[in-house]
């Protein structure tokens, strides 16, 4: 079931990072986010481009991982937290009355810093979200968990194994399995949260190439710590500081040239 | 801790020798291994006594025969009744306590708001029934299931005499039943709240409803843990006789129970029964001794069943089809 | 862009959802019901409303007249829904049925001071009473014949007197134990011992019952060389058989969630394994393995059948060599001679409130000790 292309979107093929002109798919505006009476994030107003990659920066605690829950609304599910602002993606404000967060978060997908595969083998892991939607033809759900699996660059090494336990897998496959789970179903977004930060180099690398496979088909905004990955990887990169977006613009620009004196700091590593 | 620092030793190697016998760790360790043994030993003899003595006077006979209106004579009485009913009322009990007790469960951990206070008033209600004397529990079936609910059937359904509001297996069953719900409800619990919560999280964020999320990722899961609180709850009740004394157990019944509303016969209640009222307690002996082994090896046998139907389901969850 | 279907998009889950609430919210009425019903049947007693006398006043039916209908349904104890139901006929018989009851008491009743006592007041169920066929004020319990004699102080101490020689012989042996297989055992010897010990649970109190009477109640008079049989010192060890499996497994979870950090850390300083639980990992568990003594107690008085089926005559005695008389026998014992609605009936439920609010105070009590132990053992480790 291909989801339908978002409307307001002009679809261009995929630009440099250097293009300015690109449209905006998710648009935070005026977004505060507190967790009782702690105000996690403060204001923040920030464009993301479709079929690019955005990364998160900024040191721990300063709600990196919070703004990306934004997005598909996961923050709703711990008690007590109050939201302020708007997030719009395809120019629908989403925590709107009637939105139905299940669709949403059926367009929004994610992947989370620990990867989190269900206690079932590796090809049910994959089908789990296509039955979801329905799906029920033996022949369609092989094709796409092994699209899916291709994809994640992960077939050749579970081929002989889709029937096994995914709790099987090293912790680098699993979270490629946890990104294969997330575009089985095909979202137009996906979220990632530290995806690498448990993994050793080769595996961190072989995600790092996937994301850049995938960004062809996704918009991908992703949290991460590492100075180097967020370089290599993303488009436009966005600086937080306690709650605070500091500064977002093309990642070149962030790394080379920040206008911020923080930003300075912190990506060349003389934060204090 | 409590030697006197060494003197100065001569040659390495003897340094390492303990100086002086350590007399108080050895005699306290003794002490209380033989508490451990003590224990252990109690065991063996409450059991062994039961299982040689019994085991001379059973007879598929005796488990097989409805006795005739005296059943403190050996040659003629059975068990059959006691062991229909007492398998009959755990059976009617785990139908109503299983669901309504792993719902409950399901609602306090996935759907109840976890920290305000009513949550956590009630958990601590249940938590404390958990460990309320069974007889309080006969006295609540009594007050509530026969004289409440059951005569206000009655004169619902104008029936002729007492039908409901009478001692009856129904009743019996729904004590036992209110008795292990706090049984069930904690050990589910306790299970649901072992999952990661990573787990409903990612089933959430590829689209999955809350409860598509707890039918097909938690539940599956919890499942050997539902299934110890079943065992819990089954092994408890078996063998309880207090809360049945006075909602539907009966002393003698001719035939086999055939409704809900018949009393029943009880292999813990005969066993009270034929030790205390017996009119020669040495010619009794022997069918006491069996009836004692029947109803512990159907608690056991209950007990063992269900944790072979664990096991396999553990296996099968680490295996995965 | 599809994502706004309303949350009426899924109408069986919704159903499902409200079915779920609905079974949840009976089940936790039920379990809230308990404490309703037990104190309702009792509630009479605890007002002061029941009146158990033998000579009751009696108004002539001829009078029948003379009193408004809230009299006349208060002097024939009936509720305002049966009262609407009856005729006048109905009333006015049962009034000469009221009569006749007095007219059939024996002559030489009607002058005892006790026929006219209400015998579940207060100061009769707590105090000793002269009764009239005694030379000095008792403590009796002994519902039965005319007059009800409904002292619980009989019962109580019958109840703590067991409750204690169970608590004596099991808890050291428990905590011993506890102590061995958590901090001192082999892993292989522990992997045994602990379901073992635990498999002591498994046994019906009604089959430790039937043992202590048939084996142990002979044993120890052989050995101790007492007089009566069957006693609460019996009925105790037997209790204690109960006790061991819930003191034992809470004492050693209690031990086992000290962090092995301290353990090792007093090895590492030289001590023997016994000094490192002795005066290390004990005092740190201590709340727990009092909790675990306090749950005991709760399963201790509780206990029905072991003690109904070793000692049950009523006799007021602190020695553990005589017989007693505890407040779940009596529960047992009596309720099926009982009329629902009477007096007996309702100082049994009275019983079974008392009961219910000891044993209720007695794990609220361990599960705070408890709790608050391993939030205080999380939180330093
Ligand atoms: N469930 C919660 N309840 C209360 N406060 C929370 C909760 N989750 C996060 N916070 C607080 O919100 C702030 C932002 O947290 P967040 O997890 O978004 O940080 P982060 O930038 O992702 O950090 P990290 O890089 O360590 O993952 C922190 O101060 C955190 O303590
Ligand atoms: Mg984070």
């Amino acid at each position: 079931m291909p989801a339908a292309p978002l409307k307001n979107v002009t679809v261009s093929a995929p630009d440099g990072p250097d293009d300015s002109a690109k449209e905006t798919l998710i648009e935070v505006r005026d977004l505060s986010l507190y967790y009782g009476a702690t105000r996690a994030l403060t204001q923040i107003t920030l464009p993301i481009c479709p079929r690019l990659v955005t990364a998160f920066i900024g040191p721990s605690g300063c709600g990196k991982s919070t703004l990306l829950r934004c997005f598909n609304r996961m923050n709703d599910l711990i008690d007590n937290v109050r939201i302020e602002g708007a997030v719009r993606i395809s120019g629908y404000d989403i925590y709107s009355r009637d939105v139905d967060v299940i669709e949403l978060r059926k367009r929004v997908g994610m992947v989370f810093q620990k990867s989190n595969p269900f206690p079932k083998s590796v090809y049910e892991n994959i089908a789990y979200g296509l039955r979801l939607q329905g799906h029920r033809n033996r022949a369609d759900l092989d094709q796409i968990v092994e699209q899916s699996l291709r994809s994640a660059a992960l077939w050749d090494e579970v081929k002989d194994r889709l029937h096994s336990s995914a709790l099987g897998l090293s912790g680098g496959q699993q979270q490629r399995l946890c990104i294969a789970r997330a575009i089985a179903i095909k979202p137009e977004i996906i979220l990632m949260d530290e995806p690498a930060s448990a993994l050793d180099p080769i595996a961190t690398a072989r995600i790092e190439d996937l994301i850049l496979d995938l960004k062809k088909q996704f918009t991908i905004v992703i949290v991460t710590h590492n100075m180097q990955q967020a370089a290599r990887i993303s488009d436009y990169t966005a600086f937080f500081y306690l709650g605070q977006l500091v500064e977002h613009d093309r990642t070149r620009k962030i790394f080379t040239n920040p206008t911020q004196k923080q930003t300075e700091d912190y990506v060349t590593g003389r934060f204090g | 801790m409590n030697r006197p620092p060494n003197p100065a030793p001569p040659d390495s190697a003897k340094s390492f020798r303990s100086e002086r016998f350590d007399f108080a760790s050895f005699f306290f360790t003794g002490l209380t291994g033989f508490a451990t043994l003590l224990i252990v030993a109690i065991l063996a003899v409450i059991l062994l006594n039961i299982v040689v003595q019994g085991w001379e006077s059973l007879s598929w006979r005796f488990i097989s025969t409805i006795p005739k209106d005296n059943f403190f004579d050996p040659a003629s009485t059975g068990v059959l009744p006691m062991i229909v009913g007492t398998t009959g009322r755990v059976f009617v009990m785990t139908i109503f306590v299983l669901p309504v007790g792993v719902i409950t469960a399901i609602y306090l951990t996935e759907y109840a708001p976890s920290t305000s206070p009513l949550t956590r008033f009630i958990r601590a209600a249940v938590n404390n029934l958990a460990g309320v004397p069974s007889i309080v529990f006969g006295l609540f079936g009594l007050g509530f299931f026969i004289n409440f609910v059951g005569r206000n059937l009655d004169a619902l359904l104008d029936s002729p005499g007492p039908t409901w509001g009478q001692p009856a297996i129904l009743w019996a069953s729904l004590t036992l039943a209110v008795m292990t719900l706090p049984v069930v409800i904690v050990a589910t619990e306790e299970s649901l709240r072992a999952i990661p919560p990573g787990l409903r999280e990612a089933s959430l964020a590829l689209g999955a409803t809350k409860l598509q999320t707890i039918l097909r990722v938690v539940l599956p899961q919890a499942l050997p843990g539902i299934m110890t609180g079943g065992i819990l709850a089954v092994s408890r009740a078996a063998g309880e006789v207090a809360p049945i004394l006075f909602t539907g157990v009966a002393y003698y019944m001719a035939n086999l129970p055939s409704k809900l509303t018949d009393q029943f016969m009880d292999l813990g209640y005969h066993v009270y029964v034929l030790s205390t009222q017996s009119p020669n307690i040495e010619q009794t002996r022997p069918i006491l001794y069996a009836t004692v082994l029947v109803l512990l090896m159907l608690t056991f046998a209950l007990n063992f069943t269900a944790i072979l139907i664990r096991a396999r389901m553990r296996k099968k969850l680490r295996a995965l089809g | 862009m599809g994502i706004q279907r309303g949350h009426r998009a899924r109408p069986l889950e919704w159903l499902a959802e409200r079915v779920i609430f609905t079974i949840s919210l009976s089940a936790i009425m039920l379990i809230l019901l308990i404490f309703i019903f037990v104190g309702r049947e009792a509630l009479p007693i605890f007002l002061g409303r029941m009146d158990s006398a033998l000579i009751q006043e009696t108004i002539p039916p001829e009078r029948m007249n003379e009193l408004d209908p809230e009299e006349l349904r208060v002097y024939l104890d009936l509720s305002p829904r049966q009262f609407a139901g009856m005729d006048r006929d109905t009333l006015q018989m049962l009034m000469e049925v009221r009569q006749e009851a007095l007219e059939e008491i024996p002559p030489e009743q009607l002058n005892d001071p006790d026929a006219h006592a209400n015998t579940t007041a207060w100061r009769y169920l707590l105090f000793p009473h002269q009764w009239s066929d005694y030379d000095r004020p008792r403590y009796i319990w002994q519902p039965i014949g005319n007059i009800h004699k409904y002292n619980i102080v009989p019962l109580i101490v019958g109840s703590l007197k067991t409750t204690l020689i169970g608590l004596f012989f099991a808890v050291p042996i428990s905590v011993g134990a506890a102590i061995y297989v958590s901090q001192l055992a082999r892993p292989r010897v522990r992997e045994i011992a602990k379901p073992t010990i635990e498999l002591l649970s498994g046994i019906p109190s009604v089959v430790v019952g039937f043992f202590a009477l048939l084996v142990m109640a002979s044993v120890f008079q052989a050995v101790f060389q007492y007089e009566t049989r069957l006693n609460a010192f019996v009925a105790g060890i037997a209790l204690g058989f109960a006790v061991i499996p819930v003191v034992f497994s809470i004492a050693e979870d209690a031990l086992t969630s000290v962090p092995r950090s301290y353990t090792q850390g007093a090895l590492a300083l030289g001590s023997s394994k016994w000094q490192a639980a002795w005066h290390i990992v004990l005092p740190a568990a201590l709340p727990g393995v009092f909790a675990a003594v306090v749950l005991g107690f709760g399963r201790a008085i509780g206990e029905t059948m072991i003690v109904l089926m070793v000692c049950s005559a009523s006799v007021m005695s602190w020695s553990i060599f005589d017989s007693a008389r505890s407040i779940t026998t009596t529960i047992a014992a009596e309720m099926a001679e009982a009329v629902a609605g009477g007096h007996h009936y309702r100082m049994l439920f009275m019983l079974g409130a008392v009961l219910f609010a000891v044993t209720f105070v007695a794990n609220l009590v361990g599960d705070i000790v408890i709790h608050r132990l391993k939030r205080k053992l999380e939180g330093r480790s």
